[in-house]
């Protein structure tokens, strides 16, 4: 028996349409991972704004594209879009699959990864937002044995929302550490979804084919722990010993003990063996007992932060950009604002890392100056000072772009015209008010 | 021995786990992987960070993808969601350290497989 695992999604906000292309490829399992340590701290500001908030809110768009699959029996949906809220997630699924007129499905929801009831067993801080233990694959293999065919977990470690399944299917035990680390190296492998595909590739990475839709990739999983890695055959992209190489180390620390939940797995054990066709097999995992203690994530307020871009063109762009900077530091010192934090970045002069290696100078630089206060008045005070830069800075200072959120902007347009001057004269009036 | 930027042998990835940046080299065949174990040691990844690594950095071997792994400690500013940094998620340092120049061995050095650079605007349809 193989089980086909189609990774459907990488972070909140990640592509929908190459889901379809998984789905109709034909996948047992469609395994939504939707959470990064940055999305919970994303989520935990929407819960602040409503309660009923703190889930990926791109859910219902997964869902509505495998339920017409979920319907048929073909395909199970697990996937930890939960967030720090996976009872108002579970709430979500359930009214996405009543909309898409739904009967008879069982829609499971896991919760208990919240630790913040469990003053006596852990320490939090007193000012916790939220603090969530990263769940292993156990509760979603209970809802499976219960005949669930849609699982939403909250934060369940990426690679046991993969494990899980292939746990239900071959009844691998929890002490199979081998096979358990197959299990994580799979998920691993298809967590990010086309960053396995093609996506993110340090390589040729402009000969991907059909770049435009990189492929969301697959596992052809066996009993025994190997896998063959591939994509749906239309979708663009490509699984590659190179590519499959650069996701299996992605943030796992040291790759012998790659810490899990549900088993310690040794990446620097597995056979990746390129067979063409975009089909790379993984096999040979080993595996070591699991860690004692579940890792959680904590989170709590600290400070706000506040930013200023400014562009200046060629000559002495970084000079002025630099020029700029200063001035606006300069002017929020002289204030006595209480910045505890300053970070300065240069665009086109070496933001990231290093300078330009040819020491020719480059035809614009942006300046970006970013601050942090413990509160966000003393933020706002810093930002104030930067419309003075205008017209009383260093010259060519410039634009940088409309809104950086997105979102759409209402342009206007203005056009010049003449008019009668006496007619305009004939309503123009002087007022005088003496107070 | 010859000279060479480490873009022109290896593959990179870096990503993110709190304030921790987790980064990968990638070399091509066995000669490669030892040229770089040789010489990309931990202590040379921490100089050529220099102050946007404030911890340690730890180095793991990969051998059965031709690896080295690098956990550079307090390489954030303070973790994504509190850094003040455009690359909050250390996305570009395995970029960053393709940078480093190292002396290779001359067959390595003449083997190496990555200098092929994209066309100037390749994706755009004619």
């Amino acid at each position: 028996m193989t089980v086909r695992i189609g990774g459907g999604q990488g972070f909140y906000g990640d592509g929908i349409g190459p889901v379809a292309d998984v789905l109709d490829a034909g996948v047992d399992y469609l395994v939504c991972e939707a959470l990064a340590e940055l999305t919970l701290a994303i989520l935990q500001k929407d819960r602040q704004r409503d309660e009923s908030l703190g889930y990926t809110r791109d859910l219902p768009l997964y869902l509505r594209a495998a339920l017409p699959f979920v319907l048929d029996g073909r395909t199970k949906v697990i996937t930890n879009a939960g967030g720090i809220n996976p009872i108002a997630a579970g709430r979500a699924a359930v009214a996405a699959a009543k909309a898409a007129g739904a009967t008879g499905l069982r829609i499971a929801t896991v919760v208990g990864d919240d630790v913040r009831p469990l003053a006596g067993a852990v320490a939090l801080p007193d000012d916790v937002l939220f603090a969530n233990a990263y769940l292993g694959a156990r509760p979603i293999v209970d809802a499976l044995a219960r005949g669930a065919d849609i699982v939403i977990t909250g934060r369940v470690a990426d690679a046991s929302l993969f494990v899980a399944p292939l746990v239900h299917e071959f009844g691998w035990s929890w002490d199979d550490w081998d096979r358990l680390a197959a299990g994580v190296a799979v998920g691993h492998l298809l967590e990010c979804s086309g960053q396995v595909a093609g996506g993110n590739y340090s390589g040729a990475w402009w000969e991907n084919p059909n770049p435009f839709r990189v492929a969301f990739p697959i596992a052809e999983c066996e009993a025994d722990g190997s896998a063959v890695i591939t994509k749906p055959a239309p979708a663009g992209g490509m699984v590659t010993f190179d590519t499959v190489r650069e996701q299996l180390l992605y943030e796992v620390h040291d790759p012998r003990r790659y810490l899990n939940p549900d088993v310690v797995a040794d990446f620097t054990s597995l056979a990746v063996d390129d067979q063409g066709g975009d089909r790379v097999r993984v096999s040979g995992a080993r595996g070591e007992p699991a860690p004692e203690s579940y890792k959680g994530l904590v989170c709590t307020p600290a400070g706000w932060a506040g930013e200023a871009r400014i562009a200046y063109s060629w000559p002495d762009a970084e000079a002025k950009a630099r020029a700029a900077v200063a001035f606006l530091r300069h002017q929020s010192d002289a204030q006595g604002v209480p910045v505890e934090e300053w970070w300065e970045e240069y665009f086109g002069a070496g933001a990231y890392w290093g300078a330009r290696d040819d020491g020719a100078e480059p035809p614009e630089v942006i300046a970006r100056l970013a601050w942090r206060t413990a509160d966000p008045e003393s933020a706002a005070r810093v930002s104030r000072g930067v419309g003075v830069l205008g017209l009383s800075g260093p010259p060519t200072i410039t634009g940088t772009g409309r809104g950086r959120d997105g979102k759409p902007t209402q342009l206007l347009a203005v056009e010049p015209f003449f008019v009668d001057k006496a007619a305009v004269d004939a309503q123009v009036r002087v007022d005088v008010e003496e107070v | 021995m010859a000279r060479i930027v480490l873009r022109d042998l290896c593959g990179a990835r870096s990503g993110d786990k709190g304030d921790i940046s987790d980064l990968s080299l990638f070399a091509d065949d066995q000669a490669a992987y030892e040229a770089i174990r040789a010489e990309v040691t931990a202590e040379r990844v921490k100089a050529h960070f220099g102050p946007l690594v404030h911890g340690e950095v730890e180095r793991y071997e990969a051998p059965n993808v031709l690896a080295l792994k690098f956990v550079m400690h307090g390489a954030l500013g303070g973790g994504a969601p509190r850094s003040l940094r455009s690359d909050n998620l250390g996305k570009t340092h395995g970029a960053a350290l393709l940078r480093m120049e190292i002396d290779v061995p001359d067959e390595v050095a003449a083997g190496a497989r990555r200098r092929v650079r994209p066309p100037a605007d390749p994706w755009r349809e004619t």
